[in-house]
């Protein structure tokens, strides 16, 4: 393909054209414009005039010069100019691509696997056998999928980067399994591991190898540490280059469950350091909240850290007995939890009530006997759901009857009355020391002092099951501290006070360590290697390679010393050890990518291993645009030629306004560009629009149905029933409205005449809504059905089936057959039949109350209120009512001066009607005329 | 017959009647904006001030010898003891011939659809100054008709014939002369005449047609209705500009640059029109086709006033 620079062109040899541009513009230049022939009587004027000067008979030379722009862009687009066209690769033999997968690679794996596929069509074109293989994720020793380059496609959307760095060893020695020579390509991370030297070299002994690598390097966050009262956190990047900030995260779920973030914070990286400090400070309860924190728009599991219990700060509610020790401080029963738990947790005082709504993780009871029995029910619950209680016994206690005979719900032991007292001055024996813990127990391998000892319990009662509740015990057996499970949380009683009346416990280290290991106060950050020895801990959560949290499922169990180990960093995480939460007995352990000591720092390839970016440079075929430009060159051409031959604004001169001219078509191209625009400009106007002309005048309206026919007819009529009105009542109406349903409001009108089409769509849950705040607050709809001469009212018509279908969710009162005496035969007219263009009597109205009586000597019944709001009926009324423009009438009605008779009965029934609308029972209550007169003395 | 929405039916096109239909589409138009046009200008008659023939009255006298026992005015002559005869104003009519320019010239219309070509503001003004003479009494002519002058309201109408015939050569594109001149020679003696052209044309031809008219003892008015772009010659570039006929053509390279020199020539000729006038003793103004026609038309009342 011939070049020239960043460009290319697929037909050359067309270039050759540009030579006749200089031909071109010798001939162009020789042909000045074309003049216009105009008719201009004023021509006897000009005879004898002559021209000054003779210069504007050739072409300008701008013209020219942009014509033979427009030329030569025509040769140049047609000879098939591409920008950036693609070199290919060529190669033999076969071809290993060999890919990091580890998180570092999740940043732009979109822009690798883009890359992988551009080497792998190259590698088609040169017909060469291919591997795509992720270090991560290495085939067995020995095998080298080797395979046609076409099924690899397919098969890369199954590559995804992993959340543990690439393996070295292994692929040292599977490299070293392989038999054959091949090329290798290697998409490298950018980041150093351990090993990736040897992997080169053995990776060389098979043959040449390449190495891409992408500019945008991965980002780290090392987990975040709590202290000074601030959550820190540190942002890692390979390169010191300039300096930058990324905005760090914290997610976790708000009171309702949601997951979201929580708080965020900028951590700058200064020019030339690869570390970025943040510190957030956050109230207790927003901190406990947060699950992991995220470097903002950052993939790939390295750049997420998820916390563990060691962020959390627990809330402990502390509630003692009796309080009347004034001045006692040493011996008040909460001095030494206050001070053991100060510096770990979060302190809550105050009622149980108060306290539980706080819903703490831990509420501690020294010397505490009775509740009342709904605080008791309240305590419960929030143990059942995962509170610990803990309780100390005390003088109190031990006097009380709690747990006597029957285990108290709230107690993990029955006690026996009394205690003991053991070493005192009045009884024998030592003050008893401790037994050392249990297997099993919570506090198994702290190590028990000498001096610690106790001289009074409270004794548990011997029970089948006290020997399982037991989880310390002193050197003669008897249970010092007791456990019960209760739902997802237990009861705990140490059966000494919380100070340091009855046993020196609480102020040795042992208490604060016993504390610890209940899981109320919060322990170091790290667990030591040997508290994690012999245990199992299973994953919650775990990171994929791109740093999203997953459902750990089914994956296995850890050891407890392999989690030590990766916490320490002393081994490297893996398949088997991925990053995530590990839950234990009863607390949670989060192994994260990076870890404390984490620090990521670029590969240096040697100098004989090329490297290449990611970039994949597109190829970007230029001749659409090259055309394009020698269509507008010429657009301007024709502009051009235009104006200098006076043209272009000769005829806007006679109006001397050519820079109008102008305007105007700039604003007419505007208004082709914006359509939309204006179209929602209008929907606002249009509603405003519609209430105005609705609310300024009475206006009557129908209902579109959609058949355009039918709608035209529905207009004439109430057309024509509006100049009735306005010829002979005080009613004037404006111009009748089409109303739609859906969009239209439509408590503007107080009449809608609704003919019935067995075509026209069911209305929308909100349009029946709509119509259902109509009926209810005062509209009248007219459903007319027109097929009175076809069918009785009742669903023997398509039109009447449809009435019932569209009745069925308004909210319609029971109907009747108007009967004789209703209003609407008298409103304004007296009237006994309803006719329209059909003439029947099935018109139906809402029923009369059933109490409705017959006055003597009165023509009607009392029926005073409420005006109807349905009328139904089949009778056509529109089409009777139906005038054109100038007033004629659209339709026959019935035969003769007898059908103009019944067309005049139509149009007083619409006046009877409108008028009911608007005056409702006015007319009705004029019954009771001749009763006020009587009473007025008249 | 100009509306082109509206089609007869062949056989009948041929009937009185249906002549009369398409005549009274082209005149309601022309006559009722030309009826439209005289209301503007307020009458007031043109006595003679001296007792003669006419309708006014203009004196009671008492009766002389020689006079008619007819001619008394009993109704007057009843309140005293003399008789008297009631005298009226002489009111005596004036021959007013028009000519409408209907050469091809004057079919120019600088911008079609927003004005009427030169040609129909011509027509509009003589009807119109044809009703407000013959509302006056007078005996109003068409050059056209080379018939005389007369007066009453059907010589309106004949008028009006006259110049739909010109409305309806204008439409069929009937051949005439690129550029019209006024004919001296079918003005009647001592009459008034109103000449509407756009005076473009030979200036020689219409110098001689004043002189013989002035000679033959005929006043009047001429008016030069001009489309506004003779007046501005708004044109550039390569231009051959052609007469309407195609009898004169023109070439420049830059019509721009002849605006100033062309300019200069009209305004040369409508001052020789000018001082032509003022030698015959005629009036002379120039009007443009979008300017309100009242102008000229209350122009030209005054100029036929005048001469009273």
């Amino acid at each position: 393909m011939f070049t020239i620079g960043p460009v290319g062109f697929i037909a050359p040899l067309l270039l050759w054209a540009l030579l006749i541009l200089p031909i071109l513009w010798l001939l162009l230049r020789a042909v000045p414009p074309a003049p216009i022939r105009r008719r201009f009587p004023g021509v006897a004027l000009l005879l004898g005039l002559e021209d000054e000067d003779a210069q504007t008979d050739r072409t300008p030379w701008w013209l020219l010069l942009l014509r033979m722009l427009a030329v030569a862009a025509i040769i140049v687009g047609f000879a098939g100019p591409v920008l950036n066209p693609q070199e290919r690769r060529v190669g033999e033999g076969p071809l290993l691509i060999l890919m990091d997968g580890g998180w570092a690679d999740a940043r732009d794996w979109d822009g690798r696997m883009q890359r992988v596929q551009g080497l792998l069509d190259d590698a088609a074109r040169a017909d060469r056998p291919v591997a795509v293989v992720s270090l991560t994720d290495l085939p067995a020793e020995g095998e080298v999928p080797m395979l046609t380059p076409a099924v690899w496609g397919p098969r890369l959307a199954g590559f995804a980067p992993a959340a543990w760095p690439p393996v070295m060893g292994e692929a040292v020695d599977w490299i070293e399994s392989l038999e054959g020579r091949f090329e290798s390509y290697w998409l490298s991370d950018g980041l150093v591991h351990e090993g990736r030297d040897e992997v080169l070299a053995a990776l060389e002994t098979k043959g040449s190898v390449s190495a891409f690598e992408s500019p945008r390097r991965p980002l780290g966050l090392r987990p975040a540490v709590f202290a000074d009262g601030q959550v820190q956190l540190t942002a890692l990047r390979p390169v010191g280059d300039a300096a930058r900030e990324v905005t760090v995260l914290a997610y976790g779920r708000d009171p309702s469950g949601t997951e979201r973030v929580l708080a965020r914070a900028g951590a700058a990286f200064a020019s030339g350091e690869t570390e970025a400090e943040v510190a957030l400070v956050l109230p207790a309860e927003l901190r406990n909240r947060i699950t992991r924190f995220e470097i903002q728009g950052v993939r790939g599991a390295g750049a997420v850290t998820l916390t563990d219990d060691g962020l959390r700060r627990r809330e402990v509610a502390l509630l003692a007995g009796r309080e009347d020790r004034e001045g006692l401080e040493l011996l008040s029963p909460l001095h030494y939890l206050e001070r053991a738990l100060a510096p770990t947790a979060d302190l809550v005082e105050g009622t149980l009530p108060d306290v539980l709504l706080a819903n703490p993780d831990a509420i501690i009871l020294a010397d505490v006997a009775t509740f009342p029995e709904t605080e008791q029910d309240d305590l419960l619950d929030w143990i059942e759901q995962g509170g610990l209680l803990l309780r100390f016994a005390g003088p109190q206690l031990a006097a009380s009857d709690v747990s006597r005979r029957t285990e108290d719900p709230l107690m993990p032991v029955r006690l026996r009355e009394g205690g003991r007292s053991v070493g005192g001055a009045m009884s024998w024996g030592e003050p008893k020391a401790l037994r050392p813990f249990p297997d099993g127990s919570p506090f198994y391998g702290l190590e028990i002092p000498e001096d610690v000892v106790v001289n009074a319990q409270v004794m548990a009662q011997p029970d089948p099951d006290l020997p399982a509740r037991v989880i310390a015990a002193l050197a003669d057996g008897t249970p010092l501290v007791t456990r019960k499970r209760i739902g997802q949380g237990s009861v705990v009683l140490v059966h000494v006070t919380a100070n340091a009346e009855w046993s020196t416990l609480p102020l040795s280290g042992l208490f604060v360590q016993m504390l610890e290991r209940l899981a109320i106060s919060t322990r170091p950050a790290t667990p030591e290697a040997k508290e994690l020895e012999g245990t199992v801990w299973t994953p919650e959560r775990v990171l994929d390679g791109f740093g999203l949290v997953q459902d750990a499922g089914t994956l296995p169990g850890v050891e407890g010393a392999d989690l030590a180990a990766a916490l320490a960093g002393e081994r490297p995480i893996g398949p088997d050890l991925r990053p995530g939460l590990y839950a234990g007995e009863d607390r949670l352990i989060a192994v994260n990518a990076l870890g404390r000591e984490a620090v990521l720092e670029p590969v240096a390839w040697p100098a004989r291993v090329p490297v290449e970016g990611l970039a994949v440079a597109r190829e970007t075929a230029l001749k659409g645009l090259v055309l394009s430009l020698a269509l507008l060159a010429l657009a301007i051409d024709a502009l051009a030629s235009l104006w200098l031959s006076g043209r272009l604004f000769g005829v806007a001169r006679a109006v001397r306004r050519p820079a109008s001219t102008a305007a105007g078509v700039l604003f007419a191209a505007l208004i082709a560009l914006a359509p939309e625009a204006r179209a929602q400009d209008g929907g606002l106007e249009g509603l405003e629009a519609l209430a105005l002309e609705a609310t300024s005048e009475v206006v009557l309206a129908h209902v579109v149905t959609g058949d355009a026919q039918l709608d035209e007819v529905a207009q004439a009529g109430l057309r024509g029933l509006s100049d009735t009105l306005f010829r002979r009542t005080s009613i004037e109406p404006a111009e009748p409205l089409a109303v739609n349903l859906e969009t239209d409001e439509l408590a503007f009108f107080p009449f809608l005449y609704w003919p019935v089409s067995p075509s026209q769509p069911i209305p929308s849950q909100e349009a029946y809504a709509k119509l259902n705040r109509y009926l209810r607050t005062g509209g009248m709809i007219l459903f007319d059905t027109r097929d009175a001469d076809i069918g009785g009212f009742g669903a023997s018509t398509p039109e009447g089936r449809k009435l019932q279908e569209l009745a069925r969710p308004l909210d319609i009162p029971p109907l009747e057959p108007i009967p004789l005496d209703h209003v609407l035969t008298r409103t304004f007219y007296l009237l006994q039949d309803f006719p329209g263009r059909w003439a029947s009597r099935d018109v139906w109205v809402e029923a009369a109350t059933p109490d409705a009586e017959v006055v003597e000597g009165m023509p009607f019944r009392n029926l005073n209120d409420g005006v109807t709001p349905v009328v139904i009926g089949g009778n056509d009324w529109a089409a009777a009512w139906a005038v054109t423009r100038n007033g004629a009438a659209m339709f026959p009605v019935g035969r003769g001066y007898a059908g103009e008779q019944q067309r005049e009965i139509a149009y007083r029934f619409g006046v009877n009607l409108i008028m009911h609308v608007l005056t409702g029972n006015y007319k009705s209550d004029q019954v009771h005329v001749p009763a006020l007169l009587d009473r007025l003395g008249q | 017959m100009s509306d082109p929405g509206h089609e007869t039916h062949p056989a009948v096109g041929q009937g009185l009647r249906s002549r009369a239909e398409g005549l009274a589409s082209a005149l309601p138009p022309l006559l009722a904006d030309a009826e439209h046009l005289a209301q503007t200008v307020l009458l007031g008659a043109h006595g003679r001030r001296r007792s003669g023939m006419g309708d006014e009255f203009w004196q009671y006298r008492p009766l002389a010898v020689g006079d008619e026992a007819r001619m008394i005015d009993w109704r007057r002559s009843a309140r005293s003891d003399m008789h008297f005869v009631r005298e009226k104003e002489w009111q005596a009519a004036q021959s007013v011939m028009l000519w409408s320019d209907e050469a091809l010239s004057m079919r120019f219309c600088g911008a079609p659809g927003k004005r009427g070509s030169k040609g129909e503001r011509a027509r509009l003004l003589a009807l119109a100054t044809s009703v407000l003479l013959v509302r006056a009494g007078e005996r109003v002519g068409l050059a056209r008709m080379d018939a005389p002058p007369r007066s009453g309201p059907l010589q309106l109408i004949r008028i009006a014939d006259a110049l739909a015939a010109a409305i309806e050569a204008e439409a069929a594109g009937s051949a005439a002369p690129d550029y019209g001149a006024p004919r001296a020679e079918i003005l009647p003696p001592q009459s008034r005449a109103v000449f509407i052209s756009d005076f473009l044309g030979d200036f020689d031809k219409a110098e001689a047609a004043l002189t013989g008219a002035a000679d033959r003892g005929v006043r009047g008015a001429m008016l030069m209705v001009l489309d506004p772009m003779e007046e501005d010659f708004p044109f550039d570039g390569r231009t051959i500009f052609e007469s309407m006929g195609g009898s004169l053509a023109h070439e420049t390279r830059k019509a721009g640059d002849l605006r100033d020199r062309y300019l200069a020539r009209l305004a040369e000729r409508k001052d020789r029109l000018e001082m032509l006038a003022r030698e015959t003793g005629w009036l002379f103004t120039s009007h443009h086709t979008d300017e309100p026609a009242q102008k000229a038309l209350l122009w030209l009342y005054g100029a036929l006033e005048r001469g009273h």
